[in-house]
């Protein structure tokens, strides 16, 4: 089971930084011909810089647009990020002192993460419109992370497992030292589920991460009547 | 126009989501554009009889759109079926079909995207929602692009700034290559490219009515306000929307733009060659046709020697001018090509080039330069109508929202009685009138009916709490569809008008102080 699960987690890494690096690559080499903000949009780059970081971090837009999805999506995303971090223990010795003190309210971010998941699954059968917008792969995407969510949080409180030994065999795989993981169903289940959403991510509307960077209507400024802008297959075009 | 009679939908008390209603818009479509239409903008003439071959030449477009245009690529793979925007289109709220949910008209063009450019689609269609591109994908292409009039609403709600307006301007352009234009707006484009404007009114006629004009306007007022076209050395070349040459309401901002530089002492002129501002290569996404629609207001610029373009009321012209003219044209400042350099040096820097009229008609006012007789006005209670294009792809004056407060500063300035529609209604919220993105033809009756519901409900409310009897507007577009659609709705066409039309009323020329 062991070399299983280091085969499987090199290999799901391995798509992952791939996968994403040939999407990014894919966005940042396609030109935005034209300038297209959806304004009122900041007419400096300085001004760019603090509308993105608006919408990653307090989903500006999504708020405007519906609260409740707001809430659901802001719970999940949150939770899932206080997770993330408490999970660095795992990978880090001795453990940096800001993910130490991130543990207590990582534990909790889980119940957070979960709710918020419950919520967002829930209005996809429940609300019509979204219902009617819904892909059996978005129904999978949850489920994935739903499972995810309640493993971890299982093993925590339920049936726990020997951490020590978990976090012995991430170091390991880190340094191509395989250990031994302990026998765990839970703990196999979600690692199982991590890895397959490490290798779906970059096939997968989770590019929403990536993409929310490149899009065009956030990421420019509205300065078009000072700045030209003029992508290089527009420029040719000028030539004749 | 013959057939069933439209009913407008009623006005809901509360503005709720309506219960979907799958299909419930299939059965309205625009005419198709004749082979002759097709050819003179050098797109195929129709659809190939083998479907393979059209089949092959708009998955090779798509892949190419994909590398020419970010927006397209990212909005392709970063929806991530959220919602937000489902219930944020007018299209969506006055008619109930769901393809009308901007995220699902995304997802028309998407199902195809992802079958043919991803691995998922190419391995798990079904999983996926993915699917082949068939005959019957692109009739539903060109039903539902065609249902949705670019006003990018849904754009200020989605938590990645997905702008269906991008999409379904990539799709417009997918079935001009296959063949199947729409007849409105490309017949429009070959106007413009012929004759020189969208309404095909060649320059003598064009002269003429502006004679009338001047004409009538002595009679009003006593003042020699004069409306010339063509006139060399002139300060300000003036591109306005062909409608405004002599359409109601369109022609009373035009004897507002004209007072207005005659009041404040400055020369200017229309161009017979540049006799339309608008820019329907917009509508069907193309850029080489928005592009060559752009140049003619160079060429004229040139050849006029003008110091200053202003562009009149209209919304995607706008948008066109602002946002696009100096990419296109080097209109604006950072060009390098042989006629930009030449066009900068003529260009006063002092002025932003190019500048809206109601730039230029605030930047008037707040030097003094205007004065106004607000009671003439006092008959009319006012409120504002954002038009898209301005509202949400645009900006005026020097900072972020500047295209929502100077209109309304104009108005304020002249008039006594003005109120704003709800918040949730106006500025960048702003619903569409129904009729943009060219949508404005008689077949879409039905839907630009439906769609102006979200609007007619706001404006229901200040008629009834404020009495307001005049919404004023800076699109033409907007002013055409509404005069034709109010009266669904019980309300009288003569309550559309121009801001310039209200600056027209009460602005005082000079002789009479
Ligand atoms: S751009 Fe406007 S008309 Fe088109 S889908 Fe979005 S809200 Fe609807
Ligand atoms: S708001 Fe954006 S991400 Fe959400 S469903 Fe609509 S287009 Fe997709």
């Amino acid at each position: 089971m062991s070399l299983f699960f280091a085969i499987l987690f090199y290999a799901a890494s391995a798509i992952l930084v791939a996968g994403l690096a040939a999407k990014i690559v894919g966005f940042a080499r396609t030109p935005a011909p034209l300038n297209i903000p959806t304004t009122p949009a900041p007419t400096t780059p300085a001004g760019v810089v603090f509308r993105m970081f608006r919408e990653v971090v307090f989903f500006e837009s999504l708020f405007k647009g519906n609260l409740w999805i707001w809430a659901m999506g802001a719970m999940f995303h949150f939770g899932l990020a206080l997770v993330l971090v408490r999970h660095l223990r795992y990978f880090t010795e001795p453990v940096w002192t800001w993910v130490a003190i991130a543990q207590p309210f990582g534990m909790y971010a889980g119940f957070l993460m979960a709710a918020g998941l419950a919520g967002l699954w829930a209005r996809r059968f429940l609300v019509e419109r979204i219902r009617y917008i819904s892909t059996a792969s978005d129904h999978l995407m949850l489920a994935l992370l739903l499972v995810i969510a309640l493993t971890g949080l299982g093993m925590k409180f339920l049936m726990h497992t020997d951490i020590v030994a978990v976090k012995a065999f991430f170091l390991g795989l880190m340094r191509f030292d395989i250990q031994s993981l302990p026998v765990h169903v839970g703990l196999y289940i979600h690692l199982f589920c991590v890895a397959a959403l490490m290798i779906v991510f970059p096939f997968s509307k989770l590019l929403h991460a990536p993409g929310v960077f490149f899009s065009p209507t956030r990421n420019q400024a509205d300065n078009p009547r000072e700045v030209r802008h003029l992508a290089p297959w527009a420029a040719q075009l000028e030539k004749n | 126009m013959a057939g069933p009679e439209i009913k407008a939908p009623a006005f809901r008390e509360f503005p709720t989501v309506p219960k979907i209603q799958p299909d419930s818009m299939a059965h309205l479509k625009c005419y198709v554009a004749s082979e002759k239409i097709q050819g003179e903008l050098g797109f195929p003439g129709k659809l190939a009889d083998n479907w393979q071959e059209t089949h092959d030449a708009v998955i090779k477009r798509m892949g190419e759109l994909l590398e020419k245009y970010r927006s397209l690529r990212v909005f392709m793979d970063a929806c991530v079926h959220c919602g937000s925007c489902t219930d944020k289109c007018h299209f969506f709220i006055g008619t109930g079909d769901p393809k009308n949910m901007p995220v699902a008209r995304q997802e028309l063009l998407r199902s195809v995207y992802r079958r043919y450019f991803t691995p998922a689609g190419k391995m798990f269609p079904a999983l996926v929602g993915a699917r082949d591109l068939t005959r019957e994908v692109l009739d539903e292409w060109y039903n539902y692009f065609w249902q949705c009039t670019e006003c990018r609403r849904c754009s200020v709600f989605c938590p990645y700034g997905i702008d269906t307006a991008e999409v379904t301007m990539a799709a417009r352009e997918l079935l001009d290559i296959a063949g199947y234009g729409q007849k409105y707006s490309n017949e429009i484009i070959g106007k413009v490219h012929r004759v020189g404007n969208n309404l095909g009114l060649p320059g003598p006629a064009l002269i003429d009515t502006l004679t009338g004009l001047e004409e009538d306007v002595k009679d009003d007022t006593g003042c020699d306000v004069r409306y010339p076209v063509d006139e060399k050395g002139a300060e300000v070349l003036l591109v306005t929307p062909s409608a405004d040459f002599f359409a109601e309401p369109h022609i009373d901002s035009t004897i507002g733009y004209g007072k207005v530089f005659h009041a404040a002492g400055i020369s200017w002129t229309f161009s017979s060659k540049a006799s339309e501002a608008g820019n329907f290569g917009l509508f069907i996404g193309n850029y080489e046709q928005m592009r060559k629609i752009a140049l003619r207001v160079r060429e004229a610029a040139l050849e006029l020697g003008v110091k200053r373009i202003v562009v009149g009321e209209c919304g995607h012209a706008w948008r066109a001018a602002y946002a696009f003219w100096n990419t296109l044209t080097g209109i604006g400042a950072g060009a390098n090509d042989p006629f930009a350099v030449e066009l900068q040096k003529q260009l006063d820097p002092r002025y932003k080039q190019p500048s809206h009229i109601c730039e230029v008609t605030w930047d008037l006012i707040q030097q003094g330069r205007l004065k106004f007789d607000k009671e003439a006005n006092d008959h009319r209670i006012i409120t504002f109508h954002d038009s898209c294009n301005v509202a949400r792809g645009s900006r005026m004056g020097d900072y972020p929202g500047g295209q929502f407060d100077i209109p309304r500063n104009i108005i304020r300035a002249v008039a006594n009685k003005f109120v704003d529609m709800a918040p949730e209604t106006i500025g960048e919220k702003t619903f569409c009138c129904g009729g943009g993105g060219g949508v404005l033809n008689d077949e879409l009756i039905e839907l630009r009916v439906k769609g102006a519901l979200p609007r007619m409900e706001a404006l229901k409310r200040v008629v009834d709490d404020h009495g307001v009897n005049f919404m004023a507007l800076i699109c033409a577009i907007c002013k055409a569809q509404f005069t034709k659609v109010v009266p669904y709705y019980g309300f009288k066409s003569g309550m559309i008008g121009g801001v310039h039309q209200l600056v027209s009323t009460a602005i005082k020329l000079g002789n009479e102080q």
